[in-house]
């Protein structure tokens, strides 16, 4: 087991590292200079002006001499400058942001917990939503009931996740106020006005993922159900309710739960979508400004970092977790 | 593994899509010439050669009745008999298979290997049939995969033709595995769902270019038909198919490349009984027809005694006992396969005289990483003494075509009180090695039989 | 050897009007999108405690599931159950589910054929027994539940029972797993044991393992046990009586030594033929059942067996055709029932049939 893990730490590791190092390259290679703008910003712009600010930023170097430089800040940090100001970059650097020149570390700190809550504040509704809507369909299979299920979530998997998002936001939020404003709020200040702020965008959230859990556990347990140790959990006696949920759903639940680790995973490297709509200063946001021109490098290097890290941790989580909930795999 | 699955209660297929099989002959057997009797409908056809192989009755023309029971005896087998006369086809010579164990930590370092197969040597004659029997476990399938080249073999050699199969590339081997073909035991998982009878059936065609492209279909309706199945079901998917009737495609697959040799794993565990005998006989019309040889590997030691002459017996990676039927079935030397053969329930046995006498084996089957010193089988051997754990039994030829690996070899109840082997590996009874008598050398196993064997009821040397 | 040896349960004491298990003119119908499925028609047999009885059939026989019709395992939605099964005089055909759930486990127990599959991979086979003794002993502790489930590894020769009792199922070799299985079903002592193809899946040397440890059981306690397989030789050393089944129907019933030197119907010759043996005459043939089993949504008008039969032209007409035979006692006297037209199937089995399977009987017997 242990060897396991560190085999499994020391290629995550290098992953992320291909991740960061990928991010670079496609952005030294890239159509735009982010100098320009930079540039640009303070009156005109020479030829000077700019090859000043490609020095100080390190974007004349060579990509892998700036890479290098840059997980050197990790570590230790550095100083950057923008042609006149400099700035100071506490470690771990991640650099400071182009746009505005804040350090991307303390950014991050802000923004990271309001994507964590969206990420597990949906995913543990989609979960119980999609796994109980699934399990009773499958244990009524074939009846009016399981293809009402089907069809519901059928139709509401087919509304494309933004717009049910604006609509959500618009009905429910701007026009009725049914729900209260959304947008995050520190936790520390106020619990309660963060959950308020945030329930609506986990829930459509959840409603919008919960279809395909419902019908991938729909599938699982229609399976398990037809497995011969279903029929001798049936023929010792037990009833209905305990082989469906005790012997069923406890096999039925495993590739579930794999396929959750993974989503969120995904989940929480940025939830994009919701954190646009909703307003939520989130990762996501942040991610998707920094992308759009003029480009924010070290913004966009810490959100790819950050979503890498934590989908390759679920991954590992994920296969851990598999050897605990099925005993056959137990990794040895 | 279930017999033809059940979907609901259980019936096993639709009513309609079956159709008749064709095969003039019982069984698929076999007719030299199929492409020159064209199929005639059912209306008419001569009631005496009406096809035997007819499938599912609800619907089917009324009063068509079966073969008459003395046309059904007339195009079965007895069990095969032994050619004496045939070379071998394939040698196999100290054939090994190691499986290597690597440990949990950080480096995964190999620290054992499961020795599924160690050192196992037979002769495969022409034409002829040679079964492996064994439980779980003992490497019998390994074998069979390492034949065929599934595996490369970890050591030892396997002649076919003049070449050692062990030491040939990938390449090299591709022309040799169209000599060289599989049956497979579950005929649910070794045909592809997804592809068509006639491709299943001619895509080693194909592959190794054995017919021109546009004769490809002829050839692949010549086949099933072979086989005793309807040639015009080529576009059917398996799962329209019974169990017996994809063992068959099974079979037209590896006939398609006109093999010397099949490799046959456990071809009727997974068949009801009445069909295991169709695809028995089967095999042998088609081992007459075209000259296989076939290595059958089983676990049902009766199905196994009727199809192959000769038989090894299989313990934990090692032959222990080879030689043919009457050697094996009645006159066994070794105790596991006395026990083996105690062990099978016999009708006629339990139902006239009570039941007989078991050899009840303690224990497991120990483990293939770490194999008991000396004889394998001596932690379960009812008459195991110290020599069986200092040396390895060799396998000694005791009879014209017999070899047993046991230093107390003996028939039930007979076993000899001082070990047969001492003198031969220099030691004395209790397998201490004797200054005063010196091992004979010619101990070096070999496939195939010698001229001359140790003769244990008359203690003497025997001769052929 | 633990302390709290529970009494073999001897209260299941044999009524004097009718074996324990009493199955009358059973039919089980399924509706499939093909059609109405005849599983099984019109199947009539009893067991009695401490006996044994084999059920011999082919796949789409119809033997599971009449087993499993006694359990009441069939879907209640889809599956239609005509007649009467009476275990310990309870009727159990149109029994409510609670009922039903009462007697499954306790009263008549069944084990599968591979108990890899049949036992839960997640969890551990103590709590797999202890839940099967908890069902139908509510009032017992978890401790108490575990010490049953040690005990009853222990009852069928798991060495070591203590420390395996928290073992999956995975961990264990084929033959011990299926010892597995015939504890969990043994565990409340129930009156009827229903295994199903027990040993198909094992080793032979195994497979005698678990033969004997049945028939030790059966002798302790008295069951009744129904055993169903293919293997005529498991039958011949385990049953006292057999009951062939074919489509769906009953075609042979009797007593065992009598069904397997003389059986009467073609259809039991051609599975005693389609079997080599051990210790046959090397010129002993294996003569297969022509065709394949017939469909069971339409079943024929006459006989099942007629389109694979090799005798039925020495029944005059088209008898074999057009009628269904009657499940009636033959030349071999009342107890051993037959469901054929020939009128003298001993003659031809005699004449015909043993020459070919096993010369060296005729020899005996003419000799």
């Amino acid at each position: 087991m242990f060897g396991f893990i560190v085999r499994r730490m020391m290629s995550s590791l290098v992953v992320i590292l291909l991740a960061t190092m990928a991010v670079f390259a496609l952005f030294f290679l890239g159509p735009s200079n982010p100098a320009q703008p930079i540039c640009d910003a303070n009156g005109r712009c020479t030829p000077e002006r700019l090859a000043n600010i490609e020095r100080g930023l390190g974007l004349d170097q060579p990509v892998h001499e700036a890479y290098v430089e840059f997980m050197d800040g990790v570590f230790t940090g550095r100083e950057i400058s923008f042609g006149a100001e400099v700035y100071d970059c506490d470690a771990p650097c991640l650099g400071i942001s182009y746009s505005n020149r804040l350090q991307v570390t303390d950014e991050l700190e802000k923004r990271l917990p309001a994507t964590i809550m969206i990420a597990v504040g949906g995913s543990i509704t989609y979960v119980i939503l999609g796994v109980v809507i699934g399990v009773l369909a499958a244990a009524r299979r074939g009846t009016f009931f399981d293809r009402a299920l089907v069809s519901g979530s059928l139709l509401v998997s087919s509304v494309p996740y933004y717009l049910m998002c604006l609509l959500a936001w618009i009905f429910l939020t701007l026009q009725s106020s049914i729900f209260p404003a959304t947008g995050y709020f520190p936790v520390t200040e106020n619990p309660w006005e963060t959950f308020k702020g945030l329930l609506l965008p986990c829930l459509v959230l959840g409603v919008a993922s919960a279809p395909a859990y419902a019908r991938f556990t729909r599938g699982q347990m229609v399976e398990t159900l037809g497995d011969d140790y279903i029929r001798t959990a049936s023929a010792k006696g037990l009833s209905g309710r305990v082989v469906v949920f005790k012997h069923a759903l406890r096999a039925a639940i495993v590739p579930i739960v794999t396929i959750f680790g993974l989503d969120f995973g995904v989940l929480l490297g940025g939830t994009i979508f919701t954190e646009e709509i909703f307003g939520i200063d989130g990762i996501g946001r942040w991610g998707l400004d920094a992308v759009l021109a003029p480009v924010d490098l070290p913004v966009l290097t810490a959100t790819i970092m950050v979503g890498a890290i934590f989908i390759v941790f679920s991954n590992l989580i994920v296969d851990l977790l598999y050897g605990v909930l099925d005993p056959r795999v137990r990794v040895g | 593994m279930t017999h033809d699955r059940p979907v609901t209660g259980e019936p096993s297929y639709p009513d309609a899509p079956q159709g008749p099989e064709s095969g003039k002959v019982f069984s698929g057997g076999v007719r030299p010439d199929p492409i020159a009797d064209p199929q005639t409908t059912e209306v008419d056809r001569d009631p005496e050669d009406r096809e035997l192989d007819r499938g599912g009755t609800g619907g089917a023309v009324e009063g068509e009745s079966a073969v008459a029971f003395e046309q059904l005896v007339g195009q079965t087998h007895t069990a095969t008999a032994l050619d004496p006369t045939a070379p071998p086809v394939l040698t196999v010579e100290n054939l090994r298979m190691y499986f290597p164990v690597r440990s949990s930590g950080v480096l995964r370092r190999k620290i054992g290997d499961v020795q599924a197969v160690d050192g196992i040597s037979f002769e495969l004659p022409q034409g002829g049939s040679l079964g492996l029997v064994g439980e779980s476990g003992c490497g019998k399938s390994t074998t069979g995969r390492v034949i065929t080249r599934l595996y490369q073999p970890t050591g030892g050699s396997m002649m076919f033709d003049g070449q050692d199969l062990a030491q040939l590339s990938t390449k090299q081997m591709k022309p040799l595995r169209r000599e060289i073909q599989m049956i497979f035991q579950d005929p649910y998982s070794s045909l592809n769902p997804r592809h068509t009878v006639g491709s299943i059936v001619g895509s080693p065609l194909r592959v190794h270019d054995m017919v021109p492209r546009k004769d490809t279909l002829k050839r692949v309706q010549e086949l099933l038909e072979v086989v005793g199945l309807n040639p015009e079901h080529y576009n059917r998917y398996p799962s329209e198919f019974s169990g017996g009737q994809r063992q068959r495609i099974g079979i037209a697959r590896a006939l398609a490349l006109q093999p010397k040799v099949m490799v046959a794993d456990e071809p009727v565990s997974a068949l009801d009984v009445s069909i295991q005998a169709q695809v028995i006989n089967l095999l042998q019309d088609l081992q007459q027809e075209f000259g296989i040889a076939f290595l059958f590997i089983a676990h049902d030691l009766a199905v196994v005694r009727h199809f192959c002459p000769e038989v090894a017996v299989m313990y934990l990676g090692k032959i222990i006992e080879i030689g043919d039927r009457e050697s094996i079935y009645g006159n066994a030397h070794h105790p596991y396969t006395q026990a083996l053969l105690s062990a099978v329930p016999d009708v006629k046995q339990a139902v006239t005289g009570g039941r007989r006498e078991r050899i009840r084996l303690s224990g497991d089957v120990p483990s293939p990483i770490n194999p008991p010193s000396g004889c394998r089988f001596r932690t379960r051997c009812p008459i195991a003494q110290d020599i069986c754990a200092r040396h390895e039994p060799p396998l000694l030829q005791i009879g014209k075509r017999h070899k047993v690996a046991c230093h107390f070899a003996g028939r039930l109840g007979q076993h000899p009180v001082k070990p047969i082997t001492a003198r031969l590996l220099g030691v004395d009874a209790e397998g201490q090695p004797d200054p005063g008598a010196s091992p004979t050398t010619d101990l070096v196993e070999q496939p195939g039989y010698a001229d001359t064997w140790f003769d244990l009821d008359a203690n003497t040397i025997g001769r052929a | 050897m633990t302390e709290q040896l529970t009494q073999p349960r001897h209260a299941a004491q044999s009524r004097e009007s009718e074996p324990y298990l009493v199955v009358d003119h059973l039919t089980v119908k399924f509706p499939t999108e093909d059609g109405l499925v005849h599983a099984v028609t019109d199947l009539s047999y009893s067991v009695e405690l401490g006996k044994t009885l084999g059920i011999v059939g082919e796949s789409g026989s119809g033997k599971s599931v009449s087993s499993m019709a006694i359990l009441g395992l069939h879907d209640r939605r889809s599956a239609r159950i005509d007649g009467s099964i009476r275990v310990g005089g309870t009727e159990v055909v149109g029994l409510s589910e609670n009922e039903l759930r009462d007697m499954r486990g306790n009263s008549v127990a069944m084990i599968f054929q591979d108990a890899l599959a049949a036992l839960h991979p997640y969890f551990r086979i103590g709590s797999q027994l202890a839940e099967a003794y908890r069902v139908h002993h509510p009032q017992a502790s978890k401790k108490e539940a575990k010490a049953r489930a040690v005990e009853m590894l222990d009852l069928v020769g798991i060495p070591e029972p203590q420390r395996r009792v928290d073992n999956y199922p995975h961990q264990f070799s084929g033959g011990m797993r299926q010892r597995v299985m015939i504890a969990m079903g043994l565990v409340n002592d129930p009156s009827l044991l229903i295994a199903d193809e027990p040993t198909t899946a094992l080793d032979v040397t195994v497979q005698a393992q678990i033969l004997d440890l049945l028939q030790d059981l059966q002798r302790e306690f008295n069951s009744a046990i129904i055993m169903i397989t293919h293997d005529l030789g498991v039958i011949a050393e385990m049953a006292d009586d057999v009951l062939v089944m074919y489509a769906g129907r009953a075609v042979e019933y009797g007593p065992v030594t009598e069904i397997l030197t003389h059986p009467e119907m073609p259809y039991t010759w051609g599975l005693l033929s389609s079997v080599p043996e051990v210790s046959s005459d090397p010129n002993a043939r294996m003569i297969p059942i022509p065709g394949n089993p017939p469909s069971l949504l339409h079943p024929p008008q006459g006989c099942a067996f007629f389109a694979r039969c090799g005798h039925s032209r020495k029944v005059p007409g088209d008898l074999c055709a057009t009628t269904l035979p009657e499940l009636l006692p033959g030349t071999r006297g009342p107890q051993q029932l037959k469901r054929c037209h020939l009128a003298d199937p001993d003659a031809i089995y005699e004449a015909e049939v043993l020459p070919e399977i096993a010369p060296e009987l005729v020899e005996e017997n003419r000799g």
